[in-house]
């Protein structure tokens, strides 16, 4: 019982420390330095303590600095009460969401079971879906609540469009259930031990449409409707500033993180490494002893799961620097005159194929 | 010449209406009553011969203590000819209005606003003839040639 | 459902876009009556830049106006500074010396590139797509180099002067030039790759804002717009003025007038530019800059501080201003947006009488509320930036 209490407090903490206190600060650093690489310039490099500047890597602080002693700005005729709670909204469900993505395998340490997810749900897909629809809700209330036109335009656009590709996404996923034959993140997981039960494998077309539904849900570009800078000013987060605006900025890098979290648990095999099995691991640090051994496999899981995190990070952004913004017709164009469609067939030939095989 | 080829027929068929002409430095320039402009461009645009189907520029002169007082000036092109001319109407001060020509060329929308902003000439049968580059409520046309260098104008408040 | 659509109380949003908006470079302000997202009307506001350009010009002397000029195109200075050159000496009846018309001719060109590249860059990035934006913005700087190297200006170049230009090119200038290409056509081929054959970025482009030749030519459109909507006309090959009847160069058209047509000829002509500027620099002849004209052209520092005539005339020129015959004439370049015309009106003194701009993007900009009339409000974006108005040269 206090074991289990010990297990889910060190699981939570080490989320939160990981993606509140690593990814959110430095995933700002990394946006900048990847477009400054993209972009044949220096980049971030400007904050410096006592002339050391580590390639910019203080520049998470002095952003961090920077936005706490701004004004809390409130304009006049806003709707307060929900100015104020909307960001919170949009932040707390892309913190949560990460609660059903294991990290990891599971472990026998010291005669007590470890499972590497702080969450683990039956419904875990499902999970999934209904917090980044509350995330939807953040979005318009800070559109509607800033009473400024522009805000307004952009929560409409940021609502249309989230529910559309919540639509899309959930239907792209149902490929890799009816595969898997499960909701559950971690068997989902655990099932993609060989290189060849990968999700990308069994469902190609599905990894391509769930990462441009992620990616569109999380509003950036090319799918950067709400906030088209050049159109709407900065739409829905027009009139934020201070750590309000910064709750909007974490919850969309925190989303980055996520989505790269449920790519990697869904199509590429989770915390296991091609062609390793967890007991061919297990076996590889029998000179550890039993636990020394788990507790190493255990390390080298949890790596293998945030290097692929990491490279789909990477991906986003650079898709993100690449690519222009699409026209808001065409973004709901894509949605229910391509992806939506395509998603039905795949569930189509994955049934076929599953009652065939 | 080739390029006097205008000059002629703008004498033949409107005899009455040319004051004067000339072509100084090969800019054939054709000073005309202001009662016929709309007639005039519309030929100048119509006629086979001619085809003037730029309206490149239009802008007035304020010759102040010459009567009449403004010419308002039109720079023609014609594409198919690759021939231009300049069209000057006089418009007096007193009865300081000339005939729009926003239905022969549409181009010339903005830029009889602006001769309008900045001259005070009144283009008769203009869709929407209103202040441009100044704003609602500057007084005074400063372009004319007795506006004060350095005149300063009243604040005003906001505007509806 | 014409019932449900009657029966659902929705109102039209008028919704200010600018004069501080991101999307109005150039300082304007648009009206936009809004349905939704169509745009059901559009007006369109301008003059926040307005310096009164022409009151100043009449009150300086006839040299005083050339750092008008430099500030109404900002984006491409060197042209106005070569037409309102060109427009004087044509008052006066004077041409400059072979060498000075080619490197008048090696400055616009620079001077267009730079327009061009400002404007496909502002295009790509108001759509969203920074990387393209920044590597043409590193051509740009190139590009100003180049500038500076001629003019010691980056920004408001100032160069061109009435009978000659401010000094010669200088000595490495035609290697530098073809170092900064190099680059520029590495630069160009990356853009390239990363907007022509983009899938989002023709989707952006196509079909938004068509127009016909003959209503563009009706509206006044010139420049890479008429072009665009495949009127081949081009100040440099209708009136060749300075040498461009002896350098080969093609003018780019279009199809159907859209914006990713503007962008295609612009891209083209971006290319042709480069071109012109590596002929001339391989067929500049040697010689004088400057007209041996006192009354009209300064002479030497070297001159006036040691011969009491060139002194005399120096002075003469600088205080009363050199003195046009009575007269009045249009002459029209080929600016970076279309045909820059200068309509100069001369008494006799050294004052200009009357000194008018044509501005090219002045009748582009009043055609907007006609392109975007229906269409999104997201179209406005890419469609103002291919106009390309630049708020000195509207506004003046």
């Amino acid at each position: 019982m206090f074991a289990d209490m010990i297990e889910s407090v060190a699981k939570i903490l080490f989320i939160f420390t990981v993606n509140l206190g690593f990814f959110a600060p430095i995933l700002g650093w990394v946006e900048r330095k990847q477009s400054a690489l993209m972009q044949d310039r220096i980049g971030a490099n400007r904050a410096d303590v006592g002339g050391f500047t580590i390639i910019g890597l203080f520049h998470p602080i002095s952003d961090a600095i920077k936005v706490i002693m701004k004004e809390d700005f409130i304009p006049a005729g806003a709707e307060k009460l929900l100015h104020t709670l909307a960001p919170a909204i949009s932040l707390i469900p892309a913190i949560i969401t990460f609660a059903v993505v294991p990290f990891g395998g599971q472990y026998e340490l010291f005669g007590h079971h470890v499972n590497l997810v702080i969450a683990d749900l039956d419904v875990g897909i499902l999970y999934v879906f209904a917090f980044s629809g509350l995330a939807t809700y953040g979005v318009v209330l800070a559109g509607w609540a800033s009473r400024n036109n522009w805000s307004l335009i952009g929560g409409l656009r940021a609502s249309a469009q989230m529910l559309s590709y919540e639509v899309a996404m959930g239907l792209t996923v149902i490929g890799v259930m009816m595969v898997y034959g499960t909701l559950k993140l971690t068997e989902i997981g655990a099932m993609q031990e060989s290189l060849f039960h990968w999700g990308v494998f069994l469902q190609p077309l599905g990894f391509i449409l769930f990462f441009t539904c992620a990616v569109a849900e999380n509003k950036r570009a090319p799918f950067d409707m709400p906030e088209a800078e050049s159109e709407l000013v900065a739409g829905y987060f027009t009139e934020y500033s201070s750590f309000k605006f910064v709750m909007f900025w974490m919850g969309e890098f925190l989303e980055i993180v996520t989505i790269a979290g449920l790519v990697t648990t869904l199509f590429f095999g989770a915390w296991h490494i091609p062609f390793v099995s967890d007991s061919a691991l297990v076996s590889f640090f029998h000179f550890a002893g039993p636990n020394g051994a788990a507790v190493l496999a255990m390390l080298v899981n949890i790596t293998t799961f945030f290097v692929k995190v990491c490279f789909f990070i990477w991906l986003q952004m650079t898709i993100r620097w690449t690519l222009p913004r699409f026209r808001y017709d065409q973004v709901m164009k894509l949605c229910w005159k391509m992806i939506l469609p395509l998603s039905l067939v795949n569930i189509l030939i994955t049934g076929l194929v599953l009652l065939n095989g | 010449m080739d390029a006097s080829v205008t000059l002629k027929k703008l004498a033949e068929r409107f005899p009455g209406s040319i004051v004067e002409t000339h072509s100084f430095r090969g800019d054939d320039t054709a000073i005309v009553k202001k009662e016929d402009i709309a007639a005039i461009c519309t030929f100048l645009r119509d006629d086979e011969a001619l085809h003037y189907n730029f309206m490149m520029d239009l802008t007035a002169v304020d010759y102040l203590g010459r009567e009449p007082r403004f010419e308002v000036v039109y720079h023609l092109y014609s594409l198919k000819y690759n021939r231009r001319v300049r069209i000057k109407a006089g418009v007096s001060e007193s009865d300081c209005t000339i005939d729009s020509i926003v239905s022969v060329w549409p181009s010339a929308d903005w830029f009889e606003r602006e001769v309008y902003d900045m001259y005070g000439v009144v283009f008769n049968g203009h869709p929407e003839l209103r202040r441009i580059l100044l704003y609602e409520g500057f007084e005074g046309h400063p372009l004319r040639k007795d506006y004060p260098l350095k005149k300063r104008q009243p604040l005003i408040g906001p505007i509806n | 459902m014409p019932e449900t659509i009657r029966d659902l109380s929705t109102e039209q949003m008028v919704i200010n876009m600018g004069p501080s908006h991101p999307v109005t470079h150039g300082t304007v302000k648009f009206l936009a009556t809004l349905d939704g997202e169509n745009i059901v009307d559009l007006k369109v506001d301008i003059g926040y830049l307005h310096r009164g350009f022409e009151k100043m010009c009449e009150s300086g002397t006839w040299q005083q106006v050339i750092p008008y000029t430099d500030r109404l195109n900002y984006v491409s200075p060197l042209i106005n500074n070569v037409g309102y050159a060109l427009a004087v000496e044509k008052l006066i009846g004077i041409e400059v010396t072979e060498r000075c018309k080619y490197i008048r001719v090696i400055a616009s060109e620079l001077a267009r590139i730079a327009d061009h590249l400002t404007n496909v860059a502002a295009g790509a990035m108001e759509v969203g797509a920074m990387t393209a934006f920044l590597y043409f913005v590193e051509a740009r700087e190139l590009v100003w180099d180049l500038i500076e190297a001629l003019c010691g200006a980056r920004v408001t170049a100032n160069y061109v002067r009435i009978g000659g230009v401010k000094n010669d090119l200088p000595d490495d200038f035609a290697k530098r030039t073809h170092e900064v290409f190099k680059r520029c056509h590495e630069l160009w081929a990356d853009v390239d790759k990363l907007l022509t054959h983009n899938r989002i970025f023709i989707d952006r482009l196509r079909d938004v804002a068509p127009m016909t030749g003959e209503e563009a030519i009706a509206l006044g459109f010139t420049g890479p717009c008429l072009r665009a909507t495949g009127v081949p006309y081009d100040v440099r090959k209708a009136h060749p003025y300075l040498v461009y009847d002896r350098l080969d160069f093609e003018v780019p058209i279009g199809e159907t007038g859209d914006n990713f047509d503007k962008y295609l000829v612009r891209m083209e002509e971006l290319k042709q530019s480069m071109r012109i500027v590596e002929q001339a620099l391989n067929r500049i002849p040697s010689g004088p800059v400057n007209l041996d004209m006192p009354k009209y052209r300064w002479q030497s520092k070297d001159d006036i501080y040691n011969r009491a005539d060139s002194l005399i005339f120096h002075f003469k020129t600088v205080i009363d201003g050199i003195k046009p015959p009575v007269g009045e004439v249009y002459l029209a370049v080929e600016g970076g947006n279309g045909e820059l015309g200068f309509y100069l009106v001369s008494d006799g003194s050294g004052k200009p009488y009357k000194c008018r701009v044509r501005p090219p993007c002045f009748p582009l900009t009043a055609a907007m509320p006609r392109m975007m009339k229906g269409r999104l409000i997201a179209d406005i974006v890419p469609t103002f930036d291919m106009i390309n108005m630049i708020g000195g040269e509207c506004d003046r």
